[in-house]
């Protein structure tokens, strides 16, 4: 039996720039067994974190032309929590979904390496990088009406709801959540596995299914329009003194005391 | 700075004439003007530096020998940069000194003729990557630790790690090892071409340009000429890798002995069982409390092996308990495994930090690492001699071992003010290496001749060979200017 929501509809609502999110779905009919949890993984392509980001000459974004591509960290860590609690046995489907350009398919094969079962690809044409703007999980929960749990450093089940710890600014959060539920995933929450090669020749083999995002009656219109990019200020070369006068008379000049 | 002449004349081997002075020492470079310009002109404004502190720390690495600088230091950002900058000081009769990662335990990029130090780690991009023929190929600026994160989408990894975050092409210069070599070689097996960049700027690949083969018969064997060269036959710009499958499995195991015998007898009889380890690490037991205290570990303060193993699960499985059978057989005790992730990095970490933790039994300390390897059969005997020596003396030097490939480092951990201990260090360190030449070992498993071996490595070759070396450094670079005063004295 399916949810609520149908499925499609669910897909077609990610269609904002980041996604960082690990949701569950649960099947209505089966509202007492934990084990047929369905997880649905949203796994972005992105520069690779270890790239030095250039500034394109006229300002327009960044380059992305011929720069190393990878699974963004954040939907790494996600895939992990998720693929360690199929292991659990308190999920019984990994679904890794992205919204993105034809390479996406890529990050959802590392997906299905990693262990996810199947793969959806919405194909979303433009550029698209990591904003960083950390809301495509709050508006999913939004709009879906489902309670979330973002940064989440530790995730465990506790009879009928999940138990997450948060990191906050002032420390750790533990909030409980009732599922269906949205979790976004914090630096610390696990150690993603790197895929072996027995998984990546199996991953070649499990379907991706693909989407347009009209094929759901979405308008990508953007709403938003980058004006400008630009490098940080160049760091300005420091001023030795030769005595505390000195370096106090500066600091005063420069307004600073 | 009394003490660090001291030590850097002990550390001086005879028949070199001793330094009075270090050149370079809070003195500016002693380059023409005219030459700092060229080299500007070569690599770009932003990319020379004079300043001391920048030369000072180029000057030196891991080991304690003392810093060396050069005259000046560039950032070269391409092979046509590195080119030119030899050109000209080739011209100029400068010696140049590369600088990867500074990680060296042998004073590798100290500067005791001063010259030109080249750092290249500016040259930081993986080029050509061909997962289905497993070969990538490196500049000098990209670490190990680098490459395995840009190739984990790939399923494939290097496995050479010689614990710290090193360059790779400096690894290769140094004919660097680690925990792994056991089952997946050493630099030497896994180098298939580089780029090198002879003393007068001409640029060559050792296999031919863009080759990737896993095998080849064709000509002499240059690129192992230049693995392990250690900077003295020219400046590696690419190294081309082999690849490996990231391991379906890893399972860690520690296991206790009654005594370093049993626990040596136990390696022996695992590598002769023909069982693929993965890693196979001693500690002995003055190492094991270091890192007990270090780690916040409680394993037994005894003789200890720490074991790897990969593979499929089944195999892992397989593997485990055939070496947990042969410990038995020697007495071994508390056979812990992990699988876990976590718990495993734990157990690695706190074997990856010996260095560390032995330095922190006495805070303050400075610490002189051994290398030596022998053939295996004889590595019990060695191990214990070396053991009883150390407990003679009156420093400290806990054992630690790679001891599947034969290789084990004890770290003498001296107080550098005292130069009763600096001298003992020094004779321990020497009986260590001659200890190994007589039973048909070698002075350096892993580290490198450098600066302080190179007598060593004239009795471990004898005449005749060791002309054979002098003769290569002389057809290679023939107004010594590459590294001088390592490996091979001029």
């Amino acid at each position: 039996m399916w949810p609520i929501f149908d499925y499609g509809r669910f897909v077609s609502i990610i269609s904002s720039s980041d996604v960082y999110g690990v949701v569950w779905m649960r099947s209505l009919a089966q509202l007492h067994k934990m084990a047929n949890l369905r997880v649905l993984v949203g796994v972005k392509r992105v520069i690779d974190y270890a790239v030095k980001i250039r500034v394109k000459p006229d300002n327009s974004g960044v380059v992305t032309d011929g720069v190393k591509h990878s699974m963004n960290p954040f939907c790494e860590i996600a895939m992990e929590e998720a693929v360690r609690l199929k292991e659990k046995k308190l999920a019984k489907e990994i679904i890794a979904v992205s919204c993105g350009p034809a390479q996406a398919q890529e990050t959802i094969r590392t997906a299905l390496a990693m262990g996810a079962d199947r793969g959806i690809h919405v194909e979303v044409t433009g550029k698209s990088i990591d904003g960083d703007n950390n809301q495509t999980g709050q508006m999913t929960a939004a709009l879906l009406d489902w309670p979330q749990a973002t940064f989440a450093s530790e995730v465990t089940k506790e009879n009928d709801h999940l138990k997450v710890v948060r990191e906050i600014d002032g420390g750790l959060e533990t909030v409980k959540v009732t599922l269906p539920a949205v979790i976004t995933a914090d630096l610390r929450l696990n150690e993603p596995r790197y895929a072996t090669l027995p998984n990546i020749m199996k991953a070649k083999k499990k379907k991706i299914a693909k989407h347009k995002a009209a094929d759901f009656g979405v308008d990508l219109t953007p709403t938003l329009e980058v004006v400008g990019v630009e490098d940080p200020p160049v760091r300005q070369a420091g001023q030795k003194v030769e005595s505390t006068e000195e370096l106090v008379a500066k600091l005063k000049d420069s307004g600073v005391v | 700075m009394n003490f660090l002449r001291l030590v850097g004349a002990l550390y001086r081997p005879t028949g070199v004439i001793s330094r009075t002075y270090c050149p370079g020492a809070t003195e500016s470079c002693r380059l023409s003007d005219s030459l700092v310009e060229a080299l500007s002109a070569a690599v770009g404004l932003k990319n020379i530096s004079t300043s001391y502190a920048v030369r000072e720390q180029h000057g030196k690495d891991e080991s304690y020998h003392e810093p060396q600088p050069a005259d000046v230091v560039v950032w070269p950002e391409s092979t046509n940069a590195v080119s030119k900058v030899a050109t000209i000081c080739y011209d100029n009769n400068v010696p140049m000194i590369p600088f990867g990662t500074g990680t060296g335990l042998e004073s590798g990029v100290s500067a005791p003729r001063g010259g030109v130090c080249l750092n290249l780690t500016k040259m930081d991009q993986v080029l050509d990557l061909h997962p289905e023929d497993f070969d990538v190929s490196v500049q000098p600026g990209v670490t190990r630790n680098a490459l395995n994160s840009y190739l984990r989408d790939t399923g494939l990894w290097f496995p050479v790690d010689p614990g710290a975050d090193a360059s790779l092409c400096g690894m290769a210069a140094t004919s660097a090892s680690g925990t792994n070599a056991v089952r997946y070689g050493t630099m030497r097996e896994n180098v298939m071409n580089m780029e090198v960049v002879l003393p007068d700027g001409t640029i060559i690949n050792t296999a031919g340009k863009d080759r990737r083969t896993k095998k080849t018969a064709a000509g002499y064997n240059l690129t192992n000429i230049y693995v392990g060269s250690e900077g003295t036959l020219g400046i590696i710009t690419k190294t081309t890798l082999r690849l490996y499958g990231i391991p379906e499995t890893i399972m860690a195991a520690v296991c206790s002995f009654p005594s370093v015998q049993a626990a040596v007898d136990t390696t022996v009889m695992t590598m002769q069982s023909g069982i693929p380890i993965a890693r196979i690490e001693f500690l002995d037991d003055v190492m094991m409390d270091a890192c007990n205290k270090f780690g916040g570990l409680d394993y037994p303060v005894a003789p200890t092996l720490f074991l790897e193993f990969h593979g499929s699960e089944k195999n892992v499985a397989d593997q485990a308990e055939a070496v947990a059978e042969i410990a038995q057989m020697n007495e071994g005790s508390d056979f812990q495994m992990a699988s876990d992730p976590a718990q495993r990095k734990k157990l690695w970490s706190a074997r990856h930090n010996a260095w560390y933790a032995g330095l922190a039994l006495k805070p303050g300390s400075k610490g002189c690492a051994t290398d030596v390897c022998v053939p295996i059969s004889r590595l019990p005997e060695v191990i214990v001699e070396t053991k009883e020596d150390i407990s003679k003396s009156s420093l400290i030097g806990p054992i630690v071992g790679h001891v599947g490939d034969g290789n084990f480092h004890s770290l003498l951990i001296i107080d550098p003010d005292d130069p009763a201990q600096i001298e003992e260090a020094h004779v321990l360190h020497e009986r260590m290496a001659r200890r190994a030449l007589a039973v048909g070992g070698t002075c350096t498993g892993e580290h490198g001749i450098g600066l302080g071996k190179r007598h060593l490595l004239r009795e471990e070759m004898g005449e005749g060979t060791f002309n054979v070396m002098k003769a290569l450094k002389h057809a290679l670079d023939p107004k010594n200017i590459m590294n001088p005063e390592k490996v091979i004295p001029v």
